[in-house]
């Protein structure tokens, strides 16, 4: 699955720790998400969501 | 950017070395009686399992942490990191078995059981991990360095 956290992240100015705090998770967890690596629970897609004021859709992209 | 440790990865790592420590106490413990004072009859069989039993606690430490740790990613690490200990650890059991089925190698395994190459395994996967995640963070280090 794509996402946007990358440039949703650097729009905001944050670090890949800073995000990572914001969702009370590690930055190797934002990391593999961002690179692609990892795709986040409902969950924690739903908090990123939430942190960026966006919905899940206008984040995680189908391939 | 050295990886902050979360809260169950550093209870783990109390209890693991809780575990070792009584490990190494045992082990020499129970040495020392086999060979100074063999406990006789059904008393060499607590003796002899002594220590196994901190092993045993190394087991449940390691399935603790996956229940507590409470970032999903690290856990699928974790369980990705289990797995390849068990299939590590299997693989050898099972190649020298047969070495030893068809008397190629001695019987017996020199004291080196299932649970020593399941935490050999299980170093491999870790240090696999901790590869993986340095390579990628470093290099968003860089990149960040760059855009400064």
């Amino acid at each position: 699955m794509n996402n946007r956290l990358r440039v949703l992240r650097a729009e905001h100015g944050w670090s890949q720790q800073d995000l990572a705090d914001r969702l009370g998770v590690s930055r190797q967890s934002v990391n593999a998400i961002e690179k692609g690596r990892y795709d986040p629970s409902l969950p924690l897609a739903f908090s990123i969501a939430d942190v960026f004021g966006l919905p899940i859709e206008a984040i995680f992209l189908r391939d | 950017m050295r990886a902050r440790m979360s809260p169950a990865m550093r209870r783990y790592l109390k209890r693991l070395t809780i575990c070792m420590a009584i490990y190494v106490v045992l082990i020499f413990t129970a040495g020392w009686l086999f060979r100074h004072a063999p406990p006789a009859g059904v008393l060499a069989y607590p003796v002899a399992v002594l220590p196994a039993l901190p092993i045993l606690a190394t087991f449940w430490t390691i399935f603790r942490l996956l229940a507590e740790e409470t970032d999903e990613y690290l856990r699928m690490m974790l369980v990705r990191q289990s797995l390849f200990a068990t299939a590590f650890c299997l693989s050898i059991m099972t190649v020298w078995e047969f070495l030893q089925n068809y008397d190629v190698v001695p019987p017996g395994n020199g004291g080196f059981g299932a649970a020593f190459f399941w935490f050999v395994g299980l170093g491999l996967g870790g240090m696999w991990n901790a590869f993986v995640n340095r390579a990628d963070c470093a290099e968003d280090d860089d990149e960040a360095e760059a855009a400064e």
